[in-house]
């Protein structure tokens, strides 16, 4: 690389349930994420006319959350008319797609700083609204195999043989991980509160995590993919993992991401970048990878992304302090620990979307501000974020800190 | 003069009464230069009020001429395509006139038929039991392809279209009616053309009257376009349902829903566009052509009686008698009752007999619960049952069918004890899978009136019956018997007699590899899945654990006390199987302890946990394509080879007998018209192949390489 691409901030909205009655449904989309340039503004005391590009992921980019959604966050922050916005799209990998994007930015030379995140009211624009050949294409479903993501968790949890209480068992740690970071502030430095128009704060802190969940609670609530399994998921998955016989459906809404709304934000900027604005850098991206493996199965990329991404930096395992894998689904988590022969000690220390939602496309770029606040916390130096990805892509990026 | 008759009345309505050349009116040559001259006649058309397209024939229209359709490769790919273009364009120009168009639907209106009939502004049918609408061509491996699609998804809406189009349904006037296929019955022919007429009067001040629906201002497809929100469910279920039933294996089913989808968030000429596209692949394919040959030409060929002999008058059973009321004996009965035929059902005691006649009554009353029988009727079919421990009360019967053990001793005491009930030209029919029937009717006074009739099992469901001649089985036994099978609803392949005739010898090879392929230590549910991946109903392990090791078992002992070890190939697995799943671990079926499987007291079944330990090796690499082929190959082999040995008297049987006796891939169209799809030279390779693999079982049969000399396909 010609320049390193270092990290200024990171910060992110608290997430909030992703429905009616979360506290962030009143809040539209742009409004989310102009919050955090704002923030990121006064944060700085940055001069916007700097900023080349703000990048936000987003899954969704239909309704409210459509036409280029980065460019109206941009507008509508009051940032100087000079900087650009672009949305983009890699599923659940779009906020550190993002972060990856805008640090290739930086590292090319071609920009000085960039603001990288993502956005995803999944409250207002409901998952699965932008539909595409997975929502309505008869031919491409068929002739592809095309299976819900879950079915595919489910999948995994029966080829690497977790149980119901295995994953009922991580979603409970993630749970105390979560409540227990959440309480003591670890997430402090990155929690931008959501403000209403006149400046009145309408969430302060992640309101999602459930301190309260026990074994009990978890085990009584029902398979949420076995139905749709029966009427020929299962039997589309068990044609390619054909020594199956049949799926074991053991996530819920429990051991699964929570439906959130949520929004983040990382700047990234060239060394020169730091010096023009009199901005430290808190840390460096190292490096990032995406790949894809089997479509159908969907989930199983983030330990093979991680192994390139660590190629890539010419690190090994070895060099990393803490993982971060997006707790999609709690099968997915353990799959990547077992890919990867890493312990649950140093993998998602702070919890992770089970506890916390998963905000689509915002998601990437959330965990890089939880990452770097704990390395900060903890005085280490690495980090690996990684996330499964729709259509079996699995993306990764190393930080380290400056 | 046009086949196509035009008539103007004095009010300004031309009826086109098409009345073509030949017994029907089809969508051939005649009919597109016939077509194509009335609608440029229609358009010139001065002071036109209405349009009547009627028919001349007993059936309205019987859509394209599938001798037409089988021959149709890829060479001709572009004139398809073109061709069915101009033949759409003729329709659409129909429907576009600028006054009314009704059909006026008089017999039955089938495929091709109906399309025609979409594209006119009003359908109006004889509600008579003759006219049969509907669109049959999923079945044939086809689709709709005249608009049919495109039109029915945006008159009734893509899920009601596509239940109909891919359940490849024919329906009622009065059911058509009702899912809104049709708009109006008449109830006589005389009826018909009046009453277009009129309606053709009473809607001339309706501008919209001439528009079809999708050609109308704000036309909306009912129950909205595929990405609409209240379709979402559907839009991501449906095809995944689909994929359950067909396994992926029928592309015109995958592409039906997909035309139905696109046609459902399209204008309707870009649709129809795109319907010909997929059409072209769809007709040139293999699958269609396996489809048409075996389940129209064949299976016709066979309903129409090319294996009965000629000359025998029809002798329809009136009185049966079954002997035997287990499992095969009271479906028999059933059957039978069903067809309206009087039954004596006996057993060795009253208890079994009833029992057998209780397996009847409860099935009608499942039918009457669901409101498809009424009743009364109910009660007279099961009357038709009489259980009983008398031979006397077999006096009279003219066909008398013997269903006990698989026991030669037994079938013969039996024979000769109860034969001389039957009436005076009564014939005995032996339901067995494997005995020879020669040898049983040596038991018989009358060989000559003595025959195999082999029924599968649940026998109220499974459509075919094997019949089986033997040496001295006379042509008017072969009729009866014949005749028999028809009147219950069964569709007879008529086979020579050899050890486990044609359908029980080429199962038998499926299970066999089955074990084969269990014992080399691949994963018992990698054989199991793979098994269906390749279009088979049911996995070799499962349907061995169904039809039992216990059966197999028995049946070599039965042929070993005749003399007959290893007929048609190395009963080895077979041996070691029963030794250790039957001798070691008592577990020779479903209904004998448990098999292959665990039965659980839910009704779920798993792989019994000890044939990893007996056999499973994980090193082992069978790439997957081996094990399929391996499983095919095998029963494709030994069909070809009663074909060769004259086992089999036509392919037609082969092929029927596979698909409904055997549950062979329908879209393989049988075991032998596999050969001629897979191409003899592709298949001749891949015998070679596998037999250097895995044996000599593998051998290509010499037939097939005559044929790849002549080039002849087997037909």
């Amino acid at each position: 690389m010609t320049h390193s691409a270092y990290i200024y901030d990171a910060i992110r909205t608290p997430r909030s349930k992703g429905k009616k009655d979360g506290a962030l449904h009143e809040v539209k989309p742009i409004e989310l994420g102009a919050g955090l340039l704002k923030a990121l503004q006064q944060r700085n005391d940055l001069d916007t006319a700097y900023v080349d590009d703000v990048l936000m992921g987003c899954v969704s980019p239909v309704g409210e959350q459509g036409s280029d959604i980065a460019k109206m966050i941009v507008q509508r922050a009051g940032w100087d008319e000079s900087v650009a916005g672009v949305q983009l799209n890699r599923f659940c990998a779009s906020g550190l797609e993002a972060v990856n994007t805008g640090a290739q930015k930086i590292a090319s030379g071609w920009e000085q700083l960039v603001v990288a995140g993502g956005v995803e009211c999944m409250s207002r624009v409901p998952m699965g609204s932008d539909g595409g050949a997975w929502a309505s294409d008869a031919a491409f479903s068929i002739d592809t195999s095309f299976v819900p993501q879950g079915i595919g968790a489910d999948t995994i949890a029966t080829l690497d043989g977790y149980s119901r209480e295995d994953v009922d068992a991580y979603a409970l740690e993630s749970q105390r991980r979560a409540a227990h970071a959440r309480d003591n502030g670890y997430f402090d430095r990155s929690i931008v509160p959501v403000l209403d128009s006149n400046g009145f704060s309408i969430l302060q802190h992640d309101d999602f995590i459930k301190p309260q969940s026990s074994m009990e609670g978890l085990g009584g609530l029902r398979a949420s993919f076995e139905q749709m399994g029966s009427m020929g998921f299962d039997a589309m998955m068990i044609k390619k993992y054909n020594t199956l016989d049949r799926i074991d459906h053991v996530h819920t809404p429990g051991n699964s991401s929570g439906i959130v709304d949520g929004a983040s934000a990382v700047l990234i900027g060239s060394e020169r970048a730091g010096k023009d604005l009199g901005l430290t850098a808190r840390g460096r991206i190292v490096a990032g990878a995406i790949l894809a493996s089997d479509p159908i199965i969907m989930l199983t990329a983030p330990g093979p992304s991680a192994v390139k991404c660590l190629h890539t930096a010419g690190l090994t395992e070895n060099d990393i302090d803490l993982w971060e894998i997006n707790e999609a689904f709690a099968a997915v988590a353990m799959r990547y620990m077992r890919d990867l022969d890493i312990d649950h000690s140093v993998t998602n220390v702070n919890g992770g979307a089970i506890a916390m939602g998963h905000p689509l496309g915002a998601t990437g770029a959330m965990l890089l501000s939880s990452m770097l606040d704990e390395l900060e916390r903890r005085d280490l130096r690495r980090g690996m974020l990684s996330l499964c990805v729709g259509g079996g892509m699995g993306i990764s990026c190393i930080i380290e800190r400056a | 003069m046009s086949v196509f008759n035009y008539h103007k009345d004095q009010q300004g309505i031309v009826t086109i009464t098409m009345d073509m050349t030949g017994p029907v009116n089809a969508m051939n040559a005649e009919y597109k230069v016939a077509m194509h001259d009335a609608v440029n006649r229609l358009e010139r058309e001065e002071g036109l009020v209405g349009v009547i397209l009627a028919s001349a024939k007993r059936v309205f229209f019987a859509g394209a001429d599938l001798k037409d359709l089988v021959r149709a490769t890829p060479d001709y790919a572009e004139d398809i395509y073109r061709d069915t273009q101009r033949i759409k364009h003729d329709m659409r120009r129909l429907e576009k006139l600028p006054v009314p168009v009704v059909a006026a639907i008089n017999g039955a209106a089938l495929g091709g038929g109906y399309e025609l009939s979409l594209a006119c502004n009003r359908r109006i049918a004889v509600n008579h039991r003759a006219v049969k609408i509907g669109l049959p061509e999923c079945s044939l491996g086809l689709f709709p392809a005249g608009g049919g699609i495109v039109r029915l998804t945006h008159l009734i809406g893509v899920q009601a279209a596509l239940d109909i189009i891919l359940g490849s349904k024919q329906m009622t006037p009065e059911k058509a009616l009702a899912v809104g296929m049709i708009d109006q019955l008449v109830e006589t022919l005389d009826d018909l053309i009046p009453t277009a007429k009129r309606w053709l009067i009473d809607v001339q001040s309706q501008p919209d009257a001439a528009l079809q629906p999708w050609d109308r201002k704000g036309h909306k497809v009912a129950g909205g376009a595929i990405n609409t929100p209240k379709n979402a469910q559907y839009a991501a279920v449906a095809p995944t349902m689909l994929h359950q039933k067909t396994r992926g294996l029928l592309p015109n089913a995958t592409a039906a829903m997909d035309i139905a989808f696109q046609a459902s968030m399209l204008d309707v000429d870009t649709a129809l566009r795109i319907e010909s596209r997929e059409f072209v692949k769809v007709v040139t394919g293999a699958v269609a052509k396996n489809m048409i040959t075996t389940f129209f030409f064949q299976l016709n060929q066979i309903n129409a009686g090319a294996s009965r002999p000629q000359g025998v008058a029809k002798n329809p059973t009136r009185k049966l008698g079954v002997l035997g009321a287990g499992m095969m004996g009271q479906g028999i009965a059933y059957v039978a009752a069903m067809a309206g035929i009087q039954v004596v059902l006996k057993d060795m005691t009253l208890e079994s007999a009833e029992k057998g006649k209780a397996y009847t009554i409860a099935l009608l009353a499942k039918q009457t619960s669901r409101g498809r029988l009424d009743a009364a009727k109910a009660e007279v079919i099961a009357d038709l049952i009489k259980p009983t421990i008398c031979d006397t009360d077999l006096a009279g019967c003219d066909l008398i069918i013997e269903a006990v053990f698989e026991n030669i001793a037994l079938k013969n005491t039996i024979t000769q004890s109860t034969e001389q009930y039957l009436s005076g030209d009564g014939h005995w029919g032996s339901n067995t899978s494997t005995l020879p029937i020669t040898q049983l009717a040596e038991a018989s006074a009358k060989p000559e009136n003595f025959i195999g009739i082999h029924f599968f099992s649940p026998v109220d469901k499974m459509p075919l019956i094997e019949i089986i001649a033997g040496e001295k089985t006379s042509d008017a036994t072969l009729a009866k018997a014949f005749d028999f099978a028809q009147q219950i609803g069964k569709t007879p392949i008529v086979v020579n007699d050899s050890l486990g005739f044609f359908t029980s010898r080429t199962f038998s090879t499926y299970l066999d590899e089955g074990a084969k392929l269990l014992v080399e230590g691949v994963h018992p549910v990698k054989i199991e899945n793979l098994a269906k991946a390749t279009g088979m109903a049911v996995g070799p392990l499962q349907v061995q654990d169904e039809t039992s090791l216990e059966l197999s078992r028995k049946v070599s002992e039965t042929w070993a006390a005749m003399g007959i070890v290893d007929k048609w190939g190395d009963g080895e697995t077979q041996r070691r199987m029963v030794k250790d799943m039957i001798t070691d671990n008592g577990r020779g079926g479903r209904h004998h302890g448990g098999g292959y499987y665990d039965y659980h007291a839910d009704g779920s079944k798993s792989i019994w946990p000890g044939l990893f330990e007996l056999y499973y090796d994980d090193s082992v690499e069978v790439v997957d394509r081996d094990i399929q082929d391996r499983l095919m190959f095998r029963q494709v082999i030994e069909t070809l080879k009663c074909y060769q040995t004259g086992v089999l008297r036509s392919v037609a049987d082969g092929n029927i007998g596979s698909i409904m006796g055997i549950g062979a891939p329908a879209h393989t169209g049988g075991f032998i018209q596999f050969v001629n799809s897979y191409g003899f030279s592709a298949f001749i390779q891949r015998c070679d192949e596998l037999s250097a693999a895995y044996g000599a079982r593998f051998n290509c049969p010499e037939i097939v390489k005559q044929r790849a000399a002549s080039g002849e396909l087997f037909t």
